[in-house]
């Protein structure tokens, strides 16, 4: 495996050829289309260049730059976050609204009862689970697929989610739990259901 | 006795915090007693370990690659 801190020491000039591609696959998996992560990567080598200055030596190039990314990502999703549709949003979160029943009957009984899938953990020693993976995540809508990034690649809070979003909590909670609700039938249908067969 | 929509949205609320102690008491009994709902929870932390992993997945296989007119386009903006 490629560790991240082999590459330690080059100069901005050597940056997109040393990083360029992993920071395009980074954004690439957090973003839907390779023309915003492409813009993604030169934003973040832009601002790489102007706060080289600052850069402590604590940390790998590649780590350093990756941080950086990791800002530009987020600014990209709170700038698409306005922009995109209100039919997107969420209900306001009232226990019972439309789109939080979709998965239940009316007396609260699941109408998929999520399955057992046994060891699923073997399937992350499969490279075609990862694509099955990011395919359900695209196939969420937008916003709920940028929370649970936020959420789940980014490691970050719910209260720092609202804050960078401007969301309010209880639609960061609707939304993460429409999203999981979605992805974990997506690959229940998508991975799970043939993989059983297969076995 | 929680209903299973209810429990379903504790459990991925427990995700993210923890609970109150009683709630987290009444959805322990509650995922005890229904299979659905504690396969419902497996999968649930399944899908943040899976998510994790999506980046060790990138750096091993070389598949996405900044196109040539993308990698120029940038050197040209970065001035380098
Ligand atoms: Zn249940």
């Amino acid at each position: 495996m490629k560790s991240p801190d082999k590459h330690s020491s080059s100069g901005p000039d050597r940056w997109l050829d040393e990083h360029g591609d992993y920071l395009f696959r980074f954004a690439l998996t957090r973003v839907r289309n390779e023309s915003t992560a492409e813009d993604l990567v030169q934003e973040t080598l832009l601002a790489a260049l102007s706060a080289l200055h600052q850069r402590s030596g604590q940390s790998s190039e590649r780590t350093w730059l990756t941080g950086i990314l990791k800002h530009k990502i987020v600014d990209h999703f709170r700038r698409s976050w306005r922009e995109q549709p209100l039919e997107d949003d969420p209900p306001t979160g009232l226990a019972d609204e439309p789109g939080m029943d979709e998965f239940f009957a009316e007396d609260g009984h699941w109408d998929h009862k999520p399955a057992s899938w046994g060891n699923p953990f073997r399937s992350l020693e499969q490279s075609q689970f990862f694509d099955v993976l990011q395919n359900c995540m695209q196939r969420l809508s937008p916003k709920l697929a940028q929370l649970f990034v936020l959420k789940e690649l980014h490691d970050m809070s719910n209260e720092e989610i609202c804050k960078e979003l401007g969301v309010s909590p209880t639609n960061v909670w609707v939304m993460l739990y429409r999203a999981r609700m979605n992805l974990r039938q997506c690959l229940e249908s998508k991975w799970f259901e043939n993989d059983r067969e297969a076995l | 006795m929680l209903t299973c929509k209810e429990a379903s949205r504790l459990l991925s609320q427990s995700m993210d915090h923890a609970l109150p102690r009683m709630k987290r008491l009444e959805l322990r009994i509650h995922v005890w007693l229904c299979s659905a709902c504690s396969n419902f929870e497996k999968q649930l932390l399944f899908l943040k370990r899976a998510a994790r992993q999506l980046d060790e997945r990138d750096s091993q296989t070389d598949q996405a690659r900044l196109s040539s007119e993308a990698r120029e386009r940038i050197r040209k903006a970065v001035g380098k």
